[in-house]
């Protein structure tokens, strides 16, 4: 038995450093000297500039900022469809329809995205031929197709998260005289809500770094951050990109590790007063 | 404004597969649709569908997209060198990943919820960014050859850039916590009592996970294999940036056929052909899926 | 101290005939798929009263309670409460209320929140929510516990709040769907006459489902048997102890000495049955519509036996064999004994430890005579 865990937990150690060494080494080099990325230039390593070469990026800024801002429209539009989606599924039982609904779902989140991309584009073109709109590819057209893409996680986390909910709340709530979409907004919304959070931060982060399918729908005025990005690196190395890969690290682990002990400080709490309540007794 | 509870229902689903079916289903028929027809220097650069002669409407079919896709040997050979690729790629990721989501879900829940922030934690930060990390370590200058020319292991750089494996690599890399977390989520359910019960019953370890463990674990295994496969077949971002310049990818060839050559029915037919060769694994992940969520009510 | 809250509507129209149906249930059946959960049930539910249905898991009791809260339709059948057809009301627009076997007490709430969950759909003032709330939970004494949130508090306080929530509407039928099974045994004895009080005091109608036998029979004012979806007997907690209807109630209920037999013959006012397997014959002082030659079942309940050293004075072969000691069970107030005949079966007599340390006891081993009063005996047909 002891052989057995040892293999896996071997393994698991590798398996960690195999995921983590890239992001290191960029972290690393970011704050290389020299411009050849890989080889480190002690002389007058480390150094913040490239850190500066990026807050002074123009194009990089702004891609940045429309990245941001079509992130920010996309997961919002894509938790409510995603949510509406994920509720029909898990509560409606079998109607005619769901079928359609459920395949189409979850098909976007396994269908290679070249696909959908170019799907998507020669819908446009199509739609502009047959009613004039839209004018020409953009970021509309863009947050169009981010959220019909990012709404299909949403839909399965929300779907999950409420196939394993208490129905007899929901029940309840209706037995008091709450008609369905009371009872969803107070009863149950509230309750999926760090589900439904989490949806919006996994489409914000899907939508904020699709580079496939916005290359598609993208037209000549609109450069997102991960195509400025793919145009740079095609050619190689740079390090300013490197400095953006660190900040967005650091970013994300400050996040998670934030959200982490926030949400274990609450268990924490719970589980106190759950145990107050039980020695108290009546 | 008082629905009835019909009503309510149906404008509750009905909203976002009316969104779907404009967005997602419609395209695909129009894909679909242009793939019959002819590159044409116009505006729209493809040829209609339906056609006037003397005032009645014909349909007009071009197969040739199909025909040249099917014929022509560079084409039939990408689509079966991105299957080849996927395949291998889907292999080693559950090969490096069943051991890991295995160790995790050993573990006790502190350290669990820590494994798995970590597991999860390189997805939350930029695919291209990642995939881009691997230019700097696999280049001829890059870490991993500056590191093994320094040791003296090697005494030239190897190309280990626009290789096979450095797509393997990409894709392992990127697609790696879509493995775990499926098997991860199916390996925590197992019930240890039986393989105390195994154990107690004379098992070995080894015998023990064959008999017991592993084909519990099949339907995480489907999932996670799914979940990497049908998208790696069609990857684009990696074999651009890690691949081999002389073999594409059958991703790479739908988007050069459509930006490059701008030949909308050629590229339309690729991508028809890619979903033909996905289809029953699509199928199959979409029962697995129902099946998961089933299961967890 | 709070002024007595409302009266229940059932003081009101006292004009209504008491013992009019105030739910009346027609033939209400329930498929899912193949499967009957629910086999063309009757019943009547008299305002006031607690109706209790017992019966096994899988018997449909719950599939009927449910029913009655709107959460499953029927397949065929209807529902009339207070004279109004339930068929096409939504749950939420019944004058219905339910308290959960898992309480259901909404998380994110506190106590007060969740009991005037309820009263904020029927769109009343502020103030006045407010004041039947602090009503409620002070009949449920939760009173002191209004800010709490549910993971706060234990079983019992939960199950109060549930009990609060479902009452302060005061719906003209309360639902209750296993109220004492999470509770322990001693919690379950002060919750069960805190139940009867509340209700007393209310007047609000109750229906119970249960599968506890001792809580169908304490709470209940009558009792519906189920088994397999139907409805097996309809009777007061006495009806149904001492006049069983068939042998499955007969054997759900309690303990009974159960032996089949033919009829020897009959009156107007008995029946006499030879009892193959009892070894004796059974003579019941009561009509049963049967012939002679018919096979029958006699049920005696253990308590009506009476165990002697020395042959009793009764007629012989009748209501009256003899055996041999072979188990004895002492629970503190009362003794089991199992006594073995001669055809092999147990027979399972409780005693009474009226005497304190009685000398010479029955003991194991030992041959008694049993016999019991012609009174005690039921014959079942079916």
């Amino acid at each position: 038995m002891r052989s057995r865990g040892l293999f896996a937990y071997v393994a698991l150690a590798l398996g960690l450093v195999f995921l983590y060494v890239p992001i290191v080494s960029m972290i690393v080099f970011s704050f290389n000297y020299s411009r050849l990325v890989t080889v480190w230039d002690a002389a007058h390593s480390p150094t913040l500039k490239w850190y500066g070469a990026l807050a002074h990026n123009g194009q990089i800024l702004a891609a940045a900022w429309l990245s941001i801002r079509i992130a920010l429209i996309a997961a919002t539009v894509a938790v409510v469809l995603g949510t509406l989606a994920g509720t029909a599924l898990a509560r409606f039982g079998a109607y005619r329809g769901r079928l359609l609904l459920a395949g189409m779902s979850t098909a976007p989140i396994v269908m290679p995205e070249v696909i959908t991309g170019l799907s998507l584009l020669l819908l446009f073109v199509s739609l502009q031929q047959l009613i004039g709109w839209p004018k020409g590819v953009g970021a509309v057209t863009i947050t169009l197709a981010h959220i019909t893409f990012c709404m299909a996680y949403v839909t399965i986390v929300v779907q999950s998260r409420l196939a394993g909910f208490d129905e007899s709340l929901e029940e309840a709530a209706m037995d008091l005289g709450a008609r369905p979409f009371k009872v969803f907004w107070r009863i149950t919304l509230p309750l999926i809500l760090p589900a439904v959070a989490s949806g919006w931060l996994l489409a914000f982060t899907l939508s904020w770094d699709d580079l496939v399918i916005t290359q598609f729908v993208a037209g000549p005025g609109s450069s997102t951050l991960p195509m400025v990005i793919f145009s740079k690196v095609r050619f190689g190395v740079t390090p300013d990109v490197n400095a953006l890969a660190t900040i967005l690290v650091l970013l994300v682990a400050s996040g998670i590790a934030i959200s982490t002990v926030w949400m274990r400080r609450r268990e924490q709490r719970r589980a106190r007063d759950e145990r107050l309540a039980a020695a108290a007794n009546l | 404004m008082r629905l009835s509870q019909a009503a309510g229902r149906r404008l509750v689903a009905g909203i976002p597969t009316a969104w779907l079916l404009l967005l997602f289903l419609v395209p695909f028929l129009i894909v679909f649709r242009i793939s019959f027809s002819e590159v044409r220097l116009a505006i729209p650069p493809y040829t209609p569908l339906i056609t006037w002669h003397h005032g009645s409407p014909g349909l007009e079919l071009h197969w040739s997209a199909y025909r040249f896709l099917l014929t022509d040997s560079l084409y039939v050979s990408s689509y079966l060198y991105s299957l080849k690729v996927a395949a291998v790629s889907t292999l080693c990721c559950l090969l490096i990943g069943y051991p890991m989501a295995y160790a995790i879900a050993r573990s006790s829940p502190s350290t669990r919820s820590v494994l798995l922030m970590l597991i999860v934690l390189p997805f939350w930060t930029s695919f291209l960014l990642r995939v881009y990390a691997w230019i700097g370590l696999l280049n001829n200058n890059g870490v991993i050859n500056n590191v093994l020319l320094y040791l003296g292991v090697i005494h030239h750089p190897l190309a280990l850039m626009q290789t096979d494996f450095a797509v393997y690599i990409g894709i392992v890399y990127s697609y790696l916590p879509f493995m775990i977390l499926p098997l991860y989520a199916n390996l925590e359910k197992h019930d240890p009592a039986l393989l105390e019960a195994a154990a107690d019953l004379g098992a070995r370890p080894l015998r023990a996970f064959l008999r017991i463990t592993l084909p519990q674990s099949y339907a995480g295994i489907l999932a996670g294999s799914l979940l990497v496969f049908i998208p790696a077949v069609g990857e684009y971002v990696i074999p651009t940036l890690l691949g081999r310049t002389d073999q594409l990818m059958i991703g790479r060839v739908l988007s050069d056929e459509f930006f490059e050559n701008r030949d909308w029915p050629l590229a339309s037919a690729v991508a028809i052909l890619i979903l033909l060769l996905l289809l029953v694994p699509i199928l199959l992940f979409q029962r697995v899926q129902g099946r998961e969520l089933e299961a967890s009510k | 101290m709070n002024a007595e809250p409302e009266v229940a509507v059932a003081a009101a129209n006292t004009e209504r005939d008491p013992d009019q149906a105030y739910v009346r249930i027609t033939h209400l059946t329930k498929k899912f798929g193949a499967f009957v959960a629910v086999d063309d049930v009757s019943l009547d539910i008299r305002r006031g009263e607690i109706f209790c249905l017992l019966g096994g898991s899988g018997s449909g009791k719950t599939t009927l309670l449910r029913m009655l809260a709107g959460f499953e339709t029927p397949t065929s059948g209807s529902i009339f409460i207070d004279g109004v057809d339930m068929s096409t009301i939504p749950p939420y627009e019944r004058p219905v209320n339910m308290m959960f076997q898992s309480y259901a007490l909404f998380p994110h709430m506190s106590v007060e929140k969740n009991v005037a969950f309820g009263l904020e759909q029927e769109g009343l003032a502020r103030e006045q929510i407010r004041r039947q709330v602090g009503e409620i939970l002070d009949i449920v004494k939760m009173g002191t516990f209004a800010a709490r949130k549910p993971h706060q508090l234990s079983g019992g306080q939960r199950q109060r709040v549930a009990l609060a929530r479902a009452l302060v509407k005061r719906p003209k039928l309360l639902l209750l769907d296993e109220p004492l099974a999470a509770l322990d045994k001693k919690l379950r004895e002060h919750t069960q006459f805190e139940l009867l009080n509340i209700q007393q005091r209310l007047g609000v109608t109750f229906v119970v489902v249960t599968h506890d036998q001792e809580e169908a029979m304490t709470l209940g004012t009558r009792l519906g048997v189920m088994n397999h979806g139907r409805i097996v007997q309809v009777g007061t907690p006495t009806d149904i102890y001492e006049f069983p209807a068939n042998r499955f109630v007969a054997d759900f209920i309690g303990s009974v000495n159960l032996f089949e037999g033919r009829v020897r013959d009959e009156g107007v006012d008995y029946v006499r049955v030879d009892c193959g397997e009892l070894g004796a014959t059974v003579r019941a002082e009561r009509a049963v519509p049967c012939a002679p030659g018919a096979t029958v079942w006699t049920a005696i309940r253990p308590e009506k036996i009476t165990i002697s050293r020395s042959k009793p004075p009764v007629p012989a072969g009748e209501n009256l064999v003899h055996g041999t000691v072979r188990e004895i069970a002492y629970m503190g107030d009362m003794s089991i004994y199992l006594v073995q005949i001669g055809s092999g079966r147990m027979l399972r007599v409780t005693l009474p430890n009226t005497l304190r340390g009685a000398d010479r006891p029955i003991a194991r081993g030992e041959g008694v005579w049993l016999y019991w009063h012609g009174s005690s005996p039921v014959v079942l047909t079916e």
